[in-house]
């Protein structure tokens, strides 16, 4: 139970109908998309404005109370999962997009602010914001910053970090802290916007946040490549990179992935393919045309058995609709899904697909496969029942297999989805001890009364 | 039925659809309720993970869970959408139904009751007793909260002051017909609905219409009423089940090819819902629920299907009234019929003129309107705008339920646009071509 003085104090600030401490509410802030155990807050807040966010924060550093920022509750590492002594604010009303300027390219925003919200808007204006996280329909920018989410376009527009050119937040203490500036360079004082950026809701709250916005690219286009079998669709994907082109978009799914995604999308995928290659170049036509050109030919060298390129923007839609389905269409072959982010260099993508179904083979389960293949970011997708003991024990065998293959070819365990609680226990494997040491005598440091998402990320310091 | 038994295979069927949900929280992007407030009890995630986790406690302080369950129009705008294919409705329904039995039950009933819940895994186990208990418990039924079709609508009228009940309501019009058709031997069955027989019923009279001319056979029984979805979506089950036993027996002793409404709310009800509580129960009336869900279709469904509508025809005409079409959420989410009504509109001689998102929820949702009238004002004001953009002189739809959900909102903002049921204009067309091949 939550002091009934505090909710009193939080009233007084955001308005009674703001605050929520019924249980009902609270277990429906108990859980993201992480398979984790749900975990439920004392309360739940939901500020109008910064000056109200700032005054909740100073509260519970005053009282020690744990708070966890939310936002969609999309996280899918568990980073959202809130601390049972503490409490949850909710960013869903720190929603409007303050600025879009089309002279100097960069937005401003709230945290709540939709990803997809923010794309449409300033397509309008013929501007293009590049980083599209899966869940971008529904997302926060705010939390796309706090996980530093990537996306679809990470291979040739890069993640969310690439486009924060300055952030307001607040400290552990309610102090309202500035970084960064609407200017292209910016070299005054720590660039704390890096430092923000993937924190995870370990060292600030995030308040205000200036983004970097492209020129729409004046043309696009997507194609799917079929193949008869996964290592020629893999090795085409390292081939594409080491002949110098950069897509928009290299996406690789295999055949559990497309049967499953094809059952609920019906965007004529080709259901006995042994994988795909969805692809999307962007830009001046002339590079279009060549790029495209380039790609196809070395897709047909490779083994391509069949190339279909999106005759108009209908179909196009039609093929990133489908690959944004993946992760929901395979959850409906069974009840529990664990989904990985492990990254490789790129060149390393056939040694990694390959690895994984061998994992699967050795581990005997069903190991989906789609992902990122163009930045090395692959979505290997395990789908259980978390009820079946055995089986599960194979599963988290072979979680672990997955990662240390990935760290042996010089990668990581997480290349969009964050640390949150999923990645914790293996991180000291990737970074080692003085890393995770110096994170948390940096959080100390900066939030001594470890109000801050605690026990995300570093652990509990 | 209402008895331990049925909750607690209720309470099971449950269980098994709640693990679909992966919590990947797409379903915000759609909510129109989610929309206006932003809090996750409203949207359907957050109710699956607080049906999932409350299960138990949910009988400790079941008005808590029930508050936040009602909040829900039942538009299935999260379901259509819901790429893991939750199937949202039904679960929610039954819970309704679950909550709202197991507060009618008696001290004793809601102890054993709790404590079956409390262990669902002896679920199988404890069934099988439950049956032997069941004479016990069925003694005082004190099952009588559930609201009727009448009492839903009659408040609808006194708190909302607009579409008066219709003076003469269609069954006294027409209180029962059996024809045949003398060369397309066509013959279907008309539920005619609550809103339509007392507020639209000329709707019902122009579908009487467009079969004749058509030629086709119609059965029309005496004393239908309810569909039984107000009724279902309080959680009343009994009255439900009274409702769809009493329209098997209306129906079950005529041959017809289809049985028919014009009611979105009706049709999806009869085809959806009636099958989906019946499942499992292997009786005659559970076939025949079963049977008629296969044989029923809207309206524009049938006729589209049965009948060669031109609605390629263009006159070339430019005065043509400009109308605009509101997807039902019933017609469009839960039966994916959004084609047919637009192909009869363009077989009415008229112009039709999209408005942004046709289909988003008006705001109606039933019983939602009555309770939360003023969310259901603000979902429905953003109805209003995309409607009033068109520049439409009428907008029409297909489900009498949003008819009078998007007139309340016209007229709230004093505008002079017409409310129609489709299968009007196209009535209303043919009548004017008739006219005119007299003169």
């Amino acid at each position: 139970m939550i002091d009934h003085f505090l909710v009193d104090e939080f009233e007084n600030i955001v308005g009674l109908p703001y605050v929520l401490t019924d249980i009902e509410d609270m277990v429906t802030y108990s859980y993201d998309a992480a398979v984790l155990d749900p975990v439920t807050p004392l309360a739940a807040i939901m500020p109008g404005n910064s000056e109200e966010l700032g005054q909740i924060i100073k509260i519970c550093n005053e009282n020690n109370l744990p708070l966890t920022i939310r936002g969609a509750g999309t996280n899918l590492s568990g980073g959202t999962i809130p601390s049972a002594t503490g409490i949850v604010i909710l960013t869903s009303r720190l929603n409007s997009i303050i600025e879009i300027n089309k002279q100097d390219m960069y937005a401003v925003v709230q945290p709540g602010v939709v990803t997809a919200t923010l794309s449409e808007a300033v397509e309008k204006k013929g501007l293009f914001y590049p980083p599209d996280p899966g869940s971008q329909a529904v997302s926060t920018l705010g939390g796309n910053i706090a996980e530093n989410a990537g996306g679809l376009r990470g291979l040739k527009y890069g993640v969310t970090k690439d486009y924060v050119m300055g952030l307001e937040f607040f400290d552990a203490a309610g102090r309202h802290i500035k970084t960064g500036s609407k200017t292209v360079k910016c070299a005054t004082g720590y660039n704390l916007s890096g430092l923000m950026v993937g924190s995870e809701g370990t060292l600030g709250v995030i308040d205000k946040i200036i983004l970097k916005l492209l020129p729409l690219p004046s043309h696009r286009k997507s194609m799917v490549a079929v193949f008869n079998n996964m290592e020629q669709a893999s090795e085409t994907v390292a081939a594409i990179i080491a002949n110098r082109i950069i897509p928009a978009t290299l996406e690789i799914l295999d055949n559990f992935t497309i049967r499953a995604v094809e059952a609920f999308s019906n965007a004529g995928l080709p259901v006995d393919a042994a994988a795909l290659l969805l692809i999307e170049v962007d830009g001046h036509p002339a590079v279009v045309q060549e790029d495209g050109e380039k790609i196809e030919t070395l897709c047909r060298k490779l083994g391509a058995v069949n190339i279909k390129i999106a005759a108009n923007d209908q179909e196009r839609d039609k093929i990133w609709a489908a690959r944004r389905s993946a992760l929901s269409a395979l959850a409906k072959l069974k009840p529990t899904l664990v989904l990985e982010d492990v990254t490789v260099p790129r060149s390393r993508i056939p040694d990694m697909v390959k690895a994984l179904q061998q994992i699967a083979k050795d581990f005997k389960i069903d190991i989906g496969t789609f992902g990122h293949a163009g930045d090395g970011n692959l979505h290997p997708t395990i789908l259980t029942d978390k009820r079946d003991v055995k089986e599960w024990k194979r599963v988290e065998m072979a979680i672990e297999a997955i990662f240390e293959k990935a760290l042996a070819m010089d990668g990581t365990l997480s290349g969009e989805h964050g640390t949150g609680l999923a990645k914790l226990p293996f991180l000291e494997k990737e970074v080692g001890k003085a890393t995770i040491a110096f994170s948390q005598q940096l959080r100390k440091a900066l939030d001594p009364n470890k109000i801050l998402n605690p026990g995300k990320v570093t652990g509990i310091f | 039925m209402t008895n331990i038994k049925k909750l607690a295979q209720l309470v099971k069927e449950l269980e098994d659809q709640f693990v679909v949900c992966i919590r990947c929280g797409m379903c915000q992007s759609v909510c129109p309720l989610f929309e206006q407030t932003k809090k996750e009890a409203d949207v359907a995630r957050g109710k699956l993970a607080l049906l999932d986790g409350l299960m138990n406690r949910m009988f400790s302080n079941p008005e808590g869970a029930s508050e936040r369950l009602n909040r829900c129009l039942l538009c299935g705008s999260c379901a259509s959408n819901c790429p893991s294919g939750v199937n949202v409705l039904e679960i929610f329904i039954k819970a309704r139904i679950i909550l709202t039995e197991y507060k009618g039950l008696s001290r004793t009933k809601k102890i054993i009751f709790r404590n079956i819940l409390s262990k669902p895994k002896t679920f199988n186990r404890l069934m099988k007793w439950a049956g032997h208990f069941q004479g016990i418990f069925t003694k005082k039924n004190k099952n009588s909260q559930g609201t009727s079709c009448a009492r839903l609508i009659s408040p609808l009228l006194s708190n909302r002051n607009f579409m008066p009940v219709a003076t003469e309501p269609f069954h006294e019009h027409l209180p029962k017909l059996d024809t045949v058709s003398s060369r397309s031997r066509l013959k279907v069955a008309f539920f005619t609905g609550c809103l339509i027989d007392k507020i639209f019923p000329k709707i019902a009279k122009d579908c009487i219409d467009v079969f004749h001319y058509h030629d086709i056979g119609v059965f029309i029984p005496e004393n239908q009423g309810c569909c039984g979805i107000p009724a279902l979506a309080s959680g009343d089950l009994k009255t439900f089940e009274q409702l769809v036993e009493h329209h098997v027996d209306l129906f079950e002793n005529n041959s017809f090819d289809y049985l028919i409404t014009a009611c979105a709310t009706c049709t999806s009800t009869i085809k959806k819902l009636w099958p989906a509580i019946y499942k499992g129960n292997q009786n005659r009336v559970q076939n025949f629920v079963e049977h008629l869900s296969e044989k029923t279709l809207d309206i524009n469904q049938f006729l589209v299907a049965n009948i060669k509508i031109d609605s390629s025809h263009t006159d070339g005409d430019t005065d043509k009234e400009i109308v605009t079409y509101h997807d039902p959420c019933h017609l469009k989410k839960s039966l994916g019929i959004f084609k047919e009504p637009r192909q009869i509109l363009n077989a009415s001689g008229i112009k039709l003129i999209e408005m942004e998102s046709p289909d988003k929820c008006c705001g109606m949702g039933g019983s939602f309107n009555l309770f939360h009238y003023d969310i259901s004002s603000k979902i429905g004001t953003l109805k209003y705008e995309s409607i009033v953009k068109t520049s439409c002189k009428t907008v029409a739809t297909g489900c009498p339920a949003c008819m009078m959900q998007i007139s309340d909102m016209l007229a709230k903002n004093k505008s002079n646009i017409n409310v129609k049921h489709p299968i009007e204009l196209y009535a209303n067309n043919l009548k004017s071509k008739e006219g005119l091949d007299k003169d």
